[in-house]
């Protein structure tokens, strides 16, 4: 039920009532006539509502979040705190440099890590989502090729089990996308790669780990033959997480990098976030940088703008990107250190492998049986569904009773009736056990009951939804009946 | 049990061509596609008059589990869509091979569809995925 249905007429919530400040200083006609029309209850109505709501949530503070390719990972409270503390928190985006020392030291401090965890020359942190790094990515490339006047590159090669924002991303800079098939073992196929390359081709996309879960084995095959033709490597930094401080994409012959701080540097995930999606650059690409980056010159940090760096893509974001955040990234770097990050990417990739072999020992098929897994893998269950009509969706909604967030379903595309399991380096062996135990259970369910799985979820405040009709029929805002 | 009419040509990609009496091509996904895809919710499709080269991609199929490009198995000018699926894109759903078409072509050069697989090799193809 929603809140405005709850609402009596003259009911008030005194606690919750925010008072408005002097309206002197505002003009007449753009003071509103009559009060705005919103939900009136009691102060128990109001906690009551938003507390039970809140119970209904599914998140990482509440339960195992396996959300492939999405690096559900605890949010240390440490960041959180400190990243609030009031000079930060009250700082105006405008006021000078000189007053904000201490912050933009901090950030500098970020961008120097970033550029070492991936090998880069140079590091702006102002992009404010992965997409947004992603789009600032190839938005160099362009620039790149456009100030050597190569401006015939029109296509941006992509393999198919990419994530779907890559392809976005090629077509909003211009490009035209082409996409390049993967081999049975699950890397590219470097015979199609050789026939797609040519002086056409302006860069390549790659995941690495990819999405299918495995390590791309001829990174530097690919990256020799990509140079070869003229063109660049983007590296999309979903997966960072695996190789965190073990490997660099510079070390892999990558040109440009976005990392997902929100993913593999443990800012808040999901529910508006806000992400962030910092983007590295090699030499070549340095010039091309967004701005602002923060610069030191040993005695004191300053923003560079556009004035100091005449050939940047320019200004993705009104001020420094999403400093909040960026904070948050800083303190959980330093908590771990330089052995911490590799410490996450090694129980990472522990934590998945572990996780797989139990799984496959309990009779579920993988979709790369003779791979070892990175950080995540891929279990399908196009057998399931075949021999017992139990499908992924319907193995993903009883997970839901068995409280667990439900794994990636459907993606990547290539794998039929797949989950993508990611279960972080945060979850500890009993909990990974217990998730084992809840698969175990529907699989059983699904030989004996499957009815009981296709017709799930059955505890939770809502059934099997209706998902073809609510992408039909949107219903997006509430309206006071008339 | 997957619906593959004979009369139709298949491209590795799941699309169907139907070359029509008039000389046009009809094109559409195969019922082995929807299956895979699922409930359609959207069907985005190429502004009539359009040129499009054989394999480009020129619309996509939005299903509740994924949104994919459809690509032309022909080279030409479309000149007709399937108006019928802005309301109702189950028509795929229902009748991928003749109802759910998505456009026609007044192809460039005929002999294309010859490099297509005839039903056949489209079943072999799909047996191989299996």
């Amino acid at each position: 039920m929603l809140i405005f249905e709850k609402s009596q007429t003259g009911r008030k919530a005194h606690a919750q009532h925010v008072k408005a400040g002097s309206l002197k200083d505002i003009p007449e006609h753009f003071l509103r006539k009559a009060p705005p029309d919103l939900p009136e209850v009691s102060e128990l109505e109001a906690v009551r509502h938003f507390t039970n709501l809140s119970k209904k949530n599914f998140s990482i503070d509440t339960h195992f979040y396996p959300l492939g390719s999405c690096t559900m990972k605890y949010n240390p409270r440490a960041c959180n705190t400190l990243a609030s503390l009031p000079e930060f928190l009250n700082r105006h985006p405008l006021a000078p440099d000189s007053t904000g020392q201490g912050m933009l030291a901090c950030l500098y401090d970020l961008q120097e890590m970033l550029k070492t965890v991936t090998g880069m020359k140079g590091v702006s942190l102002s992009p404010m989502a992965g997409a947004q790094g992603e789009f600032a990515g190839i938005a160099m490339i362009r620039a790149y090729h456009d100030a050597r006047g190569d401006d015939q590159r029109t296509e941006i090669l992509v393999p198919d089990a990419a994530h779907g924002t890559n392809p976005a991303t090629a077509i909003m800079c211009g490009y035209k996308v082409k996409e390049i098939k993967t081999n049975a073992q699950g890397d590219v196929d470097i015979e199609i790669l050789k026939q797609a390359l040519g002086s056409h081709t302006a860069g390549i996309m790659l995941t690495n780990p990819s999405t299918l879960g495995v390590f791309e084995r001829q990174i530097c095959e690919i990256a020799a033959l990509v140079h070869e033709a003229g063109g660049l490597l983007y590296y999309d930094g979903a997966n960072l997480n695996a190789i965190l401080g073990k490997v660099t994409p510079g070390d892999m012959g990558f040109d440009v990098v976005h990392m997902n701080l929100h993913k593999t540097f443990s800012t808040p995930h999901g529910g508006g976030g806000p992400g962030s999606g910092p983007v590295g650059v090699n030499e070549r690409l340095l010039p091309y940088l967004p701005v602002p980056t923060v610069a030191y010159d040993g005695s004191s940090y300053r923003w560079l703008t556009a004035t100091d760096r005449p050939e940047t893509i320019g200004q993705l974001s009104a001020f420094g990107g999403n400093v909040g955040i960026l904070l948050r990234a800083y303190i959980y770097a330093l908590l771990l250190g330089r052995d911490g990050m590799e410490r996450v990417a090694e129980y990472s990739v522990l934590n998945a492998n572990y996780l797989m072999i139990k799984l496959r020992e309990a009779g579920f098929d993988l979709a790369f049986n003779d791979r070892r897994a990175t950080h995540e893998f891929i279990v399908t269950l196009k057998k399931q569904a075949q021999t017992l009509g139990v499908t992924a969706m319907d193995v993903a909604k009883r997970l839901l009773d068995k409280g667990y967030h439900a794994p990636t379903t459907y993606f990547p595309l290539l794998v039929a009736e797949c989950l993508l399991i990611e279960p972080t380096e945060t979850e500890s062996k009993q909990e990974i056990d217990r998730f084992i135990e809840a698969m175990i259970a529907i699989l059983k369910e699904a030989k004996l009951h499957p009815e009981v799985v296709t017709t799930s979820p059955h505890t939770l405040p809502v059934k099997r939804l209706d998902d073809v009709r609510a992408a039909r029929e949107l219903n997006l805002r509430w309206r006071a009946e008339v | 049990m997957n619906n593959i009419p004979s009369h139709l040509k298949y491209t590795d990609s799941h699309e169907w061509s139907e070359l029509l009496d008039d000389g046009t091509v009809r094109i559409g996904i195969t019922d082995h596609a929807q299956g895979l895809l699922g409930d359609m919710v959207f069907i985005e499709l190429p502004e009539v008059g359009r040129e499009v080269a054989a394999a480009e991609d020129c619309a996509v199929v939005e299903s509740v589990k994924a949104a994919s490009d459809i690509y032309s198995p022909v080279s030409g000018e479309i000149i007709e869509i399937n108006t019928e699926l802005e309301e109702n894109p189950e028509l795929v759903n229902q009748s991928a091979n003749q109802d759910g078409w998505l456009f026609l072509v007044r192809p460039q050069d005929i002999s294309e569809l010859d490099k297509l697989m005839d039903a056949n090799a489209y079943s072999e193809l799909l047996a191989a995925d299996e």
